[in-house]
């Protein structure tokens, strides 16, 4: 009998490496979805709440597991490659030996539009990669659909238009003109005319919040509720003019680049930056945010593309290339830089934690053209180019995360689809005051106040001792007929007043001050809501 | 070289024809979903708003009786029956669907006190202060709609005159026998005329009695000096017996735990105790002003619906102090009895201004079919309010209750009168010499005493 069971021990322990090595690959897994530690129970007292969140801990561990297991075996699609072998660079692999090797819809994707008379064009796609916007700089916008390559409308406003970009789906888009900020519909009607904003140079659209943010040429930062148009902040950078903004997917901060070589974020609840970074010795050419909010890739006209951590604030790689006119991060972490009529992209080559981005493919254009802008096709392995003579969409392998979830962006969306998802995300809409630089803050504990407030005793006591200190004050002795009794006695009887008053009036005021907020409050809601406003 | 790019085919992510289902993919990555716990929040707080928009809980009243209504009894075998009883003797059974009498028992003299039906749902006792114990034959429900009209009169099966007046009966679960408080505790078969045992412990008028629903021998009572006892038929003598500072109302047995049993006390508050261990109770929930007449368990066992002398209905967890949910109408006057319908999603009260009410038991409920995409999303509702639930804004929707203006100030009176009492404590305390004036922690300090 013993032995028996000794043997059986030995069979558990002696696993083979294939299935050890999967159980590291599930484990990695596992804690991503895990989303972070579990909470310390140990310290908890109450035996109650300490044997519920431990069931809970529980159930958060078998949901990761199942999500892992789902990632690993259910997934539809997998992600895109490209593997030299041998002496071969993937650098020195062009788009046409790409085409010979991929199927056919995926070299539909290689294609050069050529519209020379409307200028540079920006572009910009929705979040599920399928619609896209190219916005010329003489005016010509065009909204495509990219999965049928059709032009769903196309319209020419006859001035400037510095950028394009969507609004929360493919029926809304905002161009930046020469004079204001237009809102137009999916059939080119104009719907809006954004007068406050004055004119604009970037115009960028936080999805979660329903914001339409923009600086305008005097470098001033807009942003705009588009579900009730109200403008949530007009923030004054102090900092001249600036065109480079973008926003971090990841906490919807808004970064701007300034001609001093600093990066300042912005949130529309302040009116001071959230932070500031020395990035540059010059003008900071282009800002660009990887999706998981950690990295920052910003460019300068010294020719160095700088890879920073946006947790620890600090560098982390310096690239010596070229003067990089315009930056884009792509779903799986590739970094696209555009300059002149050259687009490189760089690969992480290192997984995990240290960033180490390095060559991983090139692209040069005909040498006429000057690129505006680069930006990922999300969803897809491509990556689609403005420039001056139109645009132009070439292939990366790797670039564009393979799995879409159809309840966060769906290429594939029929009309009943979205308009339900408009719905959902309306109702999801989150208020401008959750825009912080660590959004999984929200819901946590504050920490303690390290400063108590003042208790009563305490409070008693200051206003003894500020009594105290107005009845001991020394009156000047007042000449020429103006040093009456009467008046002086007054004086100090007022000056007694003034020590006392500070402090109920304090409390007093915050009453009233409450109460006015809180009328304020139950004026403006509708008469259905009205139950809910604070009766204090 | 290999290479590799995405590709997707419309075949594979489209439906192939129109009256398929649309297809949909999950990737349940994190970072496809930034800031997702603050879109959790907003649902949360979406979904907290929704929940009081929802929250109709009155269903109907069921109008009949011509005096208050005193006591109910529920089948335990016809879900949509329930029995009620006034002061001036009439009994009724009661359709909830079309909340009308399906049958009239009329025959007491004076009020009814007490009302229990069989286990099998055939035979209805009830008992009342005119000294009698009356057996009914409870009219099987029939298919057609058409009797319910029609009030039926019927004469009772039995009647047994005793002694004197009865205060309570209850039948036992799964035997023939019925128990009945008056003077003492009476134990009575269906067939003979007159008790078979009869149970005293004292002088003192037995006020309620219950049995246990998972030991069918074992039954608790309560007295008017003020005690709970408990009775095991088969050693024919009191178990145990507790004496607190206030009587008993009701007593009530945990379906799903029959060893725990729950009183609704005089004082206002609901004290759980364990049937094994009386010294202590095992939680006290305090939250009607004043006495409660009755008490009634889900049958999940994890609630429990109380009725009070305060005009009020409250539905208590059973392992927390305080109350979930409080029903109130301006009509609904002093509440005599309540019950918890069997399939746990209703609750009946009867009151004193001769109505029985109607309620939901989750007050946002949908009643009726629901679709599974809809009782998926009601629980993901749920599930995300109850993450959330204790950040203010959150907190501020769910807590909220409407109270009539007596309750509302009452416990305002309540709360500044403990207040002050503890206040006083603490300072005899503190100028005492330490460890001479001891408070008793609250589950015991309503206990006087426990006898054998």
């Amino acid at each position: 009998m013993e032995i028996s069971s000794e043997d059986n021990n030995l069979m558990e322990k002696v696993l083979p490496t294939v299935e050890q090595e999967s159980d590291v690959e599930l484990e990695t897994k596992v804690k991503k979805y895990l989303r972070g530690e579990g909470a310390n129970l140990e310290t908890l007292k109450d035996k109650k709440l300490k044997t519920q969140l431990a069931s809970r801990e529980k159930l958060y561990g078998k949901s990761a597991k199942a999500a892992a297991k789902i990632e690993k075996w259910l997934l539809p699609a997998e992600a895109g490659y490209l593997e030299t072998e041998g002496l071969e660079k993937t650098w020195r692999v062009k788009q046409t030996d790409i085409a010979n090797e991929v199927d056919i819809l995926s070299s539909r994707n290689q294609y050069d539009i050529v519209l020379p008379d409307f200028g540079p064009y920006k572009l910009d796609f929705t979040a599920s990669g399928r619609h896209m916007l190219a916005g010329g700089r003489k005016g010509h916008l065009a909204l495509l659909d990219m999965m049928n390559m059709s032009l769903i409308k196309e319209i020419q406003v006859r001035e400037t238009v510095r950028d394009v970009a969507f609004l929360h789906n493919d029926q809304f888009f905002a161009a930046a003109q020469k004079k204001y900020a237009y809102i137009y519909g999916r059939d080119g009607t104009e719907l809006h005319c954004l007068k406050e904003r004055g004119p604009v140079a970037r115009l960028r659209f936080l999805k979660n919040h329903f914001l339409l943010a923009s600086v305008n040429m005097s470098g001033q930062l807009h942003y705009q509720d588009v579900t009730h148009g109200g403008m949530v902040a007009s923030i004054r950078t102090g900092k001249g003019r600036t065109d480079v903004m973008e926003v971090n997917p990841y906490n919807s901060v808004v970064g701007l680049g300034h001609s001093g070589g600093t990066v300042t974020m912005w949130k529309p609840t302040s009116q001071a930056p959230l932070v500031q970074m020395q990035c540059h010795p010059g003008p900071v050419s282009s800002v660009a945010f990887h999706p998981n909010g950690h990295l920052m890739a910003t460019s300068g006209k010294e020719r160095k593309i700088k890879i920073w951590d946006l947790r620890k604030f600090e560098e982390v790689q310096t690239i010596h290339s070229f003067h990089a006119k315009t930056l884009s991060f792509s779903q799986k972490g590739l970094l696209a830089a555009g300059t002149g009529s050259f687009v490189q992209i760089l690969g992480d080559s290192s997984g995990g934690s240290s960033h180490n981005y390095t060559r991983y493919m090139n692209h040069s254009m005909v040498k006429g053209y000057q690129i505006e802008k680069v930006m990922f096709r999300p969803y897809e392995d491509v990556i689609g180019i403005g420039h001056s003579m139109g645009w132009s969409s070439i292939l990366i392998p790797g670039s564009g995360e393979p799995n879409f979830d159809s309840w966060v962006a769906n290429p594939f969306e029929t009309s009943k689809q979205r308009r339900e998802k408009e719905v959902h995300s309306l109702l999801d809409k989150l208020p401008p005051e959750t825009i912080m630089l660590d959004p999984s803050k929200i819901g946590a504990m504050r920490p303690s106040r390290r400063k108590e407030k003042p208790s009563r005793g305490e409070i008693e006591a200051e206003k003894e001792v500020a009594i105290e200190a107005a009845k001991s004050t020394e009156l000047k002795n007042k000449t020429k007929g103006r040093n009456k009794p009467s008046k002086r006695t007054k004086k100090k009887k007022e000056m007694v007043e003034n020590a006392k008053r500070t402090f109920p009036e304090q409390e007093h005021n915050t009453a009233i001050k409450k109460r006015r907020i809180v009328e304020d409050a139950a004026a403006e809601l509708p008469t259905s809501l009205k139950r809910f406003a604070r009766k204090n | 070289m290999k290479i590799k790019t995405l590709s997707r085919s419309v075949d594979e992510y489209t439906r192939e024809r129109s009256q398929d289902l649309q297809r949909v993919f999950h990737n349940f990555d994190p970072s496809l979903r930034p800031m997702e716990k603050a879109v959790e929040y907003q649902r949360a707080l979406t979904a907290a708003k929704l929940e009081k928009i929802f929250a109709r809980p009155f269903v109907g009243a069921m109008d009949g009786h011509r005096d208050g209504v005193s006591c109910m009894a529920k089948n335990p075998n016809y879900l949509k029956g329930i029995f009620s009883a006034s002061m001036d003797g009439d009994i009724r059974l009661w359709d909830i669907s079309s909340r009308r009498t399906v049958c009239q028992f009329p025959g007491h003299q004076g009020a009814v006190r007490g009302l229990t039906a069989s286990t099998d749902g055939n035979v209805l006792v009830s008992c009342g202060t005119d000294c009698t114990v009356r057996l009914w034959n409870v009219p099987r429900p029939s298919l057609e709609d058409s009797s319910i009209s029609s009030e039926n009169f019927i004469e009772p099966s039995a009647t047994y005159v005793w002694k004197n007046a009865f205060w309570a009966v209850d039948h036992q679960f799964e035997g023939d026998l019925f128990a009945t408080a008056g003077a003492q505790l009476d134990m009575w078969n269906h067939n003979r005329s007159q008790p078979v045992q009869s149970f005293q412990w004292g002088t003192d008028s037995v006020i309620s009695v219950r049995f246990n629903p998972g030991e069918p021998n074992l039954l608790a009572t309560s007295a008017s000096d003020r005690s709970i006892t408990i009775y095991d038929l088969r050693l024919s003598s009191a178990a145990r017996k507790i004496i607190m500072m206030t009587k008993t109302n009701s007593i009530a047995w945990n379906p799903m735990e029959p060893m725990n049993l729950t009183a609704a006390n005089e004082d206002g508050s609901c004290y759980s105790f364990d049937g094994r261990k009386l010294d202590e109770a095992k939680c006290v929930h305090k939250d009607h002003v004043s006495a409660v007449m009755d008490i009634d368990f889900s049958p999940t066992g994890r609630e429990f619906v109380t009725g009070s002398y305060d005009r009020s209905v409250r539905i208590f967890p059973y392992n927390g102090g305080h109350s979930r949910e409080i029903y109130h109408t301006k009509r609904m006057q002093r509440v005599f009895c309540v019950k918890y319908s069997c399939d746990a999603t209703y609750v009946i009260s009867g009151s004193d201004d001769t109505n029985l009410r109607l309620w939901k038991a989750k007050a946002s409920e949908q009643l009726g079919v629901i679709l599974p995409r809809e009782q998926k999303k009601h629980e993901y509702n749920e599930a995300v309010k109850n993450r959330y639930k204790h950040l203010s804004e959150v907190k501020r929707i769910v807590r909220h209750r409407h109270l009539p203006k007596p309750i509302y100030k009452a416990m305002g009176i309540i709360r500044t009168v403990n207040d002050s009492k503890r206040r006083k404590e603490a300072r005899r305390k503190a100028h005492s010499a330490p460890g001479t004036v001891v408070t008793a922690p609250l589950r015991k300090r309503k206990i006087i005493k426990e006898v054998e």
